[in-house]
């Protein structure tokens, strides 16, 4: 007789824990060919209520870290994803439908994509930060800060590299995030998370909800709490114009969904790093 | 109240595995010097025999020098960005694992103390690998150009005082940006570099990319002026400096040098004097004084030199000199007999010249290079102690009564590595940072180095930057051209 598998209960990720929703709903997900994978948590509004507070929670922790400890996090991070490597391929596959050469590639892209941000860490600010020479005895300089609190809408299609590619930039340089995973194919986010947890993160750093992003959407971008919004995994154009209107209550600072499918391979540039950061400039007197 | 004795608190050298022999690190492989010289590297708190290393000659510079151009063409420069950044990193953590192996090697071979070795050194080392992991697939950020190159085969030299971190800040950047190195330790210090070139074992990094040629000056000569070298990059005497600088004169190498030191540390009437005192004494005993950019000239504003000076003397009273390997050890050995007679003679000079020597009540341990925290009182500009970089742990005291005459006084030198202020008015400090003519200026500190920080000197104490963004320019080009 063969071994029956213990299989997991997929949760969400809020605060470095693991809660259902507290609608206690679940939905059911399936791979490419339509079979049955497993139930995720359908995450509501008061999950992601629950999950802003958790992320300013740790705001002010994550952003008050050395460069060099978010850095070394970031990594650990990566090594982490590493370890996990054949489960990420297993769910990837099964999720996109890609065979396992490619699910290989994606994940192996997405370990590196982790590094490549856990870099910039302690670089970012000698690359858009600046000591400027005003015309006067004074010393000036502008430094780059975390916004905040950042939402994010991941992209639907790629489930783990796309994921990756647009978490790891928010909160490399000291922000904190909620993410709503791709609904679709949510698995990869909920491994994530178990590697976050195990990572050095403090809790609340990240946050994943699974479900429905139309239906929670709308509250991270009415949120008063929230900083920034990335729409990036939102496919619907008037859906992304209603987002960015409610953003505008408290100004958040707004991603919008790319025009073109993005290629989640290619360089990633310094656009979704720039999109979190405040600078800041201070003067000071020269003088004896 | 009663005063409590400091119980001996030794670490042990077991960690260290220090082996009898080692041999040279060339392709990725330890193998023996062609004409089989070799030399012995002791311990100066004890001057016990520690082991034999190769002393490398011509052909082995020879040797090392084909593989690393070999490494360079083949494998290393071609190599994508974040694939070379992965080595690094897997470096950067290899040493944080073996940390405590190293901070007991470089204690013992070098005769700093314990607590130094294991919470400076050895963690800027791991950094500075980290960091510049960083750096390797993010080069076309880093402001030099679209798609900046790498220069080739670097020659790396680099002096006893921190071995291991003065390898860090040689190999992480050249080898970020694509460079292959043959770096030398120097002849007293070479064990930590050897254990380094296991670690690249360890790390699987491709043969050649980095070769350790241990051996004496004639080494290093003949490692700097070889024809297959495209970069020289040297720490060490101003002397050797200018040396080197001659010997590069026509050729297409680059250089970049990191030299002596005589920096002023300026202590205001209004800085908080007891911050200022412990950066006093950070300044010039931190690693026995032999640091290139040691706050050695004191330069105290008039008003307050008498309350400094007493401040000053209490506590050198409390520092412990003594075994490196002891965790409550302030001070530890002097790095070798030649070190040791040179400290000598330079303070037999402080004294005939007419300065006054203190030196704080300590007792020296008997066998070993040993030299007592000493400050010179009274003074001149023109005193030898007052130009030459002594490299020990001697401080010369010196007063001034304005901050323009203070800024004449600490620029009143060959040299230009760094600089501090102490003073509780911020502008002042930014006005004393813009005269100063020095590559670092530490501000109510001392002493406070980071891989994100640029290091390096004005004037004779070289050119060129290690560390933080601008250190990658040591080893890049053709982004400008």
């Amino acid at each position: 007789m063969t071994r029956l598998a213990v299989r997991k209960t997929y949760k969400l990720f809020v605060g470095g824990a693991f809660p259902r929703s507290e609608s206690g709903r679940s939905y059911a997900v399936y791979d490419a060919e339509g079979a049955f994978l497993a139930n995720a948590a359908l995450a509501s509004r008061k999950d992601a209520r629950d999950a802003v507070v958790a992320a300013r929670k740790a705001f002010g922790g994550w952003s008050g870290r050395t460069a060099h400890n978010r850095g070394q996090i970031l990594y650990r991070i990566a090594e982490m994803l590493e370890g996990r490597r054949s489960q990420f391929v297993d769910e990837v596959a099964a999720g996109e439908g890609l065979d396992r050469d490619r699910a290989q590639g994606v994940v192996d892209e997405s370990i590196d994509r982790w590094v490549w941000y856990a870099g910039w860490a302690d670089k970012v600010a000698q690359v858009v930060g600046a000591s400027n020479p005003v015309a006067g005895p004074y010393f000036d300089f502008s430094v780059p800060e975390p916004t905040g609190v950042v939402a994010v809408v991941a992209p639907q299609d790629s489930s783990l590299l796309g994921l990756v590619s647009v978490v790891a930039p928010v909160i490399v340089t000291g922000n904190t995030c909620v993410v709503l995973a791709s609904e679709r194919h949510p698995l990869p986010a909920i491994t994530l998370a178990e590697v976050l947890a195990t990572s050095d993160l403090p809790g609340g750093v990240i946050n994943i909800l699974t479900g429905n992003a139309a239906e929670v959407a709308p509250w991270l971008a009415s949120h008063m709490d929230v900083n920034a919004l990335d729409l990036t995994g939102v496919d619907d154009q008037a859906q992304a114009a209603d987002l960015e209107r409610a953003a505008a209550d408290n100004l958040k600072r707004v991603t919008r969904p790319p025009v073109r499918r993005p290629d989640w391979t290619a360089d990633p540039g310094l656009d979704r790093l720039t999109a979190y950061l405040e600078t800041k400039t201070v003067w000071h007197p020269i003088g004896i | 109240m009663p005063t409590f004795e400091y119980a001996p608190a030794p670490e042990s050298r077991d960690v260290a595995r220090v082996r009898s022999a080692y041999s040279l690190f060339i392709n990725g492989e330890f193998v023996e010097p062609t004409d089989g010289r070799r030399f012995k590297t002791v311990s100066p708190a004890s001057e016990e025999v520690l082991a034999e290393v190769a002393q490398a000659g011509e052909e082995d510079v020879d040797r090392a020098v084909a593989a690393a151009r070999q490494a360079y063409d083949r494998i290393w420069s071609p190599m994508p960005g974040r694939e070379r950044a992965k080595y690094l990193y897997r470096i950067a953590r290899i040493i944080q694992e073996r940390a405590r192996e190293l901070a007991v090697l470089e204690s013992l071979d070098n005769g700093k103390p314990i607590r130094e070795s294991r919470d400076v050194d050895i963690p800027l080392v791991a950094a500075h690998f980290f960091y510049y992991a960083g750096w390797a697939d993010k080069l076309q950020y880093a402001g030099l150009g679209a798609d900046p190159r790498p220069l080739g085969v670097a020659a790396q030299v680099i002096p006893w005082n921190f071995p291991l971190l003065m390898l860090a800040w040689k190999i992480a950047p050249a080898l970020a940006c694509g460079n292959t190195v043959v770096l030398k330790p120097a002849e007293t210090t070479p064990l930590t570099a050897l254990v380094f070139a296991e670690i690249c074992q360890q790390a699987e990094l491709p043969p050649g990319v980095v070769n350790i040629l241990t051996g004496d000056g004639e080494t290093g000569q003949a490692l700097v002026t070889h024809d297959g070298v495209d970069k020289v990059a040297f720490t060490g005497s101003t002397e050797v400096g200018k040396a080197i600088a001659r010997s590069v004169a026509g050729t297409h190498k680059h250089v970049t040098l990191e030299l002596g030191g005589k920096a002023a540390n300026i202590v205001f009437e209004d800085a908080p004097l007891d911050q200022a005192v412990e950066g006093i004494v950070n300044g010039i005993f931190f690693n026995q004084g032999h640091v290139c950019c040691a706050g050695s000239r004191l330069l105290v504003q008039e008003s307050i030199y008498t309350d400094v000076l007493s401040r000053l003397k209490r506590r050198m009273g409390t520092l412990r000199v003594g075994d490196p390997l002891d965790k409550n050890t302030d001070v530890g050995a002097i790095n070798s007999p030649q070190q040791l007679a040179k400290i000598r003679m330079l303070s037999d000079v402080g004294e005939s010249e007419g300065a006054d020597r203190w030196s704080a009540p300590c007792e020296l341990p008997e066998h070993g290079y040993w030299f007592p925290p000493t400050i010179f009182t009274g003074v001149s500009q023109a005193h030898r102690i007052a130009r030459e970089e002594i490299f020990g742990p001697v401080l010369s005291v010196l007063t001034f009564r304005t901050p323009a005459e203070a800024v004449e006084k600490a620029n009143n030198t060959p040299y230009g590595l760094s600089a501090g202020v102490w003073t509780d008015k911020g502008s002042r400090i930014l006005w004393m940072a813009d005269k100063l003519r020095a590559g670092v200026v530490w501000a109510n500190t001392f002493n406070q180095f980071d891989p994100a920080s640029p290091f390096g000197g004005f004037k004779e104490s070289g050119y060129g930057r290690e560390g933080g963004r601008h250190g990658l320019s040591a080893y890049l080009s053709g982004a400008r051209a």
